[in-house]
């Protein structure tokens, strides 16, 4: 199951992180950084009803 | 595949000659219990299947050959143990290429290479590149042998079908023949008339799926140089040939090259030799020598009809299905259509089985076009992303997949062609949960080495009892058929306990006359084993 609650210990550090991970790269280079990302995580996840919750809440959250 | 070349019909071997015959002359129209039309390698393969098992074929082709045209290359396992069965396969893999070693370009980089190590104890490769045509004379060769043993098969060259009237008890044909017209009737009509099947259309039935848009070039080279037997395959080549390009051997020195065009291209201009020489010396480096063999350029689809079959008239291979080249996955599965139509078509004109066999051909089939449909076009929408985002993910796992074997199990530059497993079907009947799940009911037979040579070969023409460290008589009659005990051990024989015993201790598997298992227990049980016989003839 996907765990939605509260997992990261410091999320203002784990959100910093993440933004600073693309520092200097252009939009490009971050859409394919964001790309590589996801499919490190999900390869991690392994998971394909966790995996599909994800894409599901994902989805929902660009509003369709 | 729609093959845009000019000299797709040019012969390359004239195996069947036009002959005129006293059907020709006949006042009444002949009848033949079954008419086969095409003689490609799926029309080759049904009409030597039925002939060997005694049903009388008449084969029906416009050419006297094969021609050149944009043609199949790799042949599966799966095909070539069919073909073994129909005794055409030695020939074949004496003349084909086997290759094992693979290499995945992104651009100029070389992402990875890999080893198809194939699981060892099967008689045949994992597959072999081999001309069509080649394909096509090695079952040519092999129906000539049978016909010289007795099997009752009539090749007709130059005999083009007009016309098909579906007439209630049989099926009326009309043949143009370069003496004139005449006509035959069939009782059943197999039509392996290739994608753009002339059957398909007399009868006004669809061909509905999914149009690609995009223009492939193939070139045929001759080389003499050292140039290694591997599978080469770039995704956005640095010599600038559209999204993707490819590079396998073939017999003869020949070398197939295949250039991604895309959509909006100048076909003639394409075609020009110095244009397509320009393509080769970028891509083989300006020092290599070659000659240019053959050129096509060709788009494709992915579509399939409704149903397969039409009452008397039965549809098989590409003009039932028609596929992406990647993956090799069209004329291995029309072979597979032809081992899985012949024995029931038998079966039902002995009236051992009803007819009603025949829709699990369709339904068996169907089920392995679109499994076959899907990987297909999950190839071609890694190969060519149809949308920013997808080539932006495509592009991702290319990138990862230097680095890391998670993301090369991502790469898809076409998926190998399996044979399907018939889960669900009707004909299936009880399993074992201690046995393998690669060999569950509804799975082809995986070869293994036995005592006597290759399981695969022991296999008779009809339905097969084999046990494994089980007893059961020698032989066992039901409902009109004769099954054969095959009585193996797998004391000392890791293969074939790892591929059918499981954590069982003993086996019996009913196997059905195409090598799918139809049924299997850890021990004999007549009345079981009649019933699931009953079963895997349609007659429960």
């Amino acid at each position: 199951m996907l765990n939605t609650d509260p997992n990261l210990p410091d999320p203002d550090e784990a959100y910093a992180r993440l933004i600073a991970a693309h520092d200097g790269l252009s939009e490009a280079e971050s859409h394919a950084m964001n790309a590589r990302l996801v499919l490190i995580l999900m390869n991690h996840i392994g998971d394909r009803t966790v995996l599909d919750e994800a894409l599901r809440l994902a989805r929902e959250g660009a509003g369709s | 595949m729609t093959d845009r070349g000019t000299d797709q019909y040019r012969q390359v071997f004239r195996l069947y000659p036009y002959a005129k015959l006293p059907d020709q002359q006949s006042a009444l129209p002949v009848r033949h219990p079954v008419v086969v039309v095409g003689a490609g390698p799926v029309g080759l393969a049904v009409a030597l299947d039925l002939s060997r098992q005694g049903v009388p074929v008449l084969l029906l082709d416009e050419a006297e050959g094969p021609g050149i045209g944009s043609r199949a290359l790799c042949f599966a396992k799966r095909t070539l143990e069919i073909c073994d069965r129909l005794g055409a396969a030695e020939a074949m893999v004496a003349k084909g290429v086997e290759w094992n070693l693979g290499k995945v370009f992104h651009d100029d980089r070389l992402l990875y290479e890999f080893n198809l190590l194939p699981e060892s104890g099967h008689a045949f490769p994992a597959f072999i590149n081999l001309q069509q045509p080649w394909f096509e004379k090695f079952l040519h060769d092999a129906i000539r042998a049978a016909q010289a043993d007795g099997a009752p098969i009539r090749i007709r060259g130059r005999n083009r079908v007009e016309a098909v009237t579906p007439a209630g008890d049989h099926v009326s044909v009309e043949i143009s023949t370069p003496d004139g017209p005449y006509h035959v009737e069939a009782d059943w009509l197999i039509a392996c008339d290739g994608a753009r099947s002339p059957v398909r259309h007399m009868l006004g039935l669809g061909f509905e799926g999914r149009v690609f848009e995009d223009n492939f070039l193939i070139a045929d080279v001759r080389m003499k140089g050292d140039f290694p037997t591997e599978r080469w395959f770039w995704f956005e080549p640095h010599f600038k040939s559209g999204d993707s390009a490819l590079l396998h051997r073939q017999p003869d020195d020949i070398w197939r090259i295949d250039f991604q065009l895309g959509w909006n291209i100048d076909r003639d201009k394409e075609l020009e030799p110095a244009n397509i020489r320009a393509r080769v010396d970028a891509m083989l480096g300006p020092d290599v020598e070659y000659e240019l063999d053959w050129c096509s350029i060709y788009t494709f689809q992915c579509r399939r009809m409704e149903k397969f079959r039409h009452d008397r008239v039965i549809f098989a291979g590409d003009s039932a299905h028609q596929l992406s080249p990647f993956g090799a996955r069209g004329a291995n599965s029309g072979i597979q259509d032809a081992d899985n139509l012949c024995w029931k078509l038998k079966l039902v004109l002995e009236g051992v089985a009803p007819d009603t066999l025949l829709d699990s051909y369709e339904a068996e089939r169907i089920q392995a076009a679109d499994e076959n449909i899907l990987h297909s076009t999950r190839s071609t929408d890694f190969i060519t992303p149809k949308s920013p985002v997808s080539r932006l993910f495509r592009n991702a796992v290319l990138d990862l997949a230097e680095q890391l074997p998670f993301a090369r199990g991502m790469v898809n530059s076409g998926r190998l062609s399996t044979p399907c497993i018939h889960d669900g079907s009707a004909l299936n009947g009880p399993d074992h949960s201690a046995m393998p799940r690669r060999s569950r009911p509804g799975s082809p037979c995986p070869d293994a080495p036995v005592e006597a040579g290759w399981l695969l070969r022991q296999l008779g023409p009809g339905f097969t009892l084999m046990t494994i460290d089980a007893e059961a008589p020698e032989t066992l009659s039901a409902h009109g058929l004769t099954v054969a005990r095959l009585a193996l051990t797998a004391r000392g024989n890791e293969a074939l306990r790892e591929r059918y015993l499981g954590k069982a201790a003993s086996a019996v598997y009913l196997i059905r006359p195409d090598r799918h298992i139809a049924a299997r227990w850890k021990s004999f049980d007549e009345s079981a084993i009649g019933a699931a016989l009953a079963r895997a003839i349609a007659r429960e």
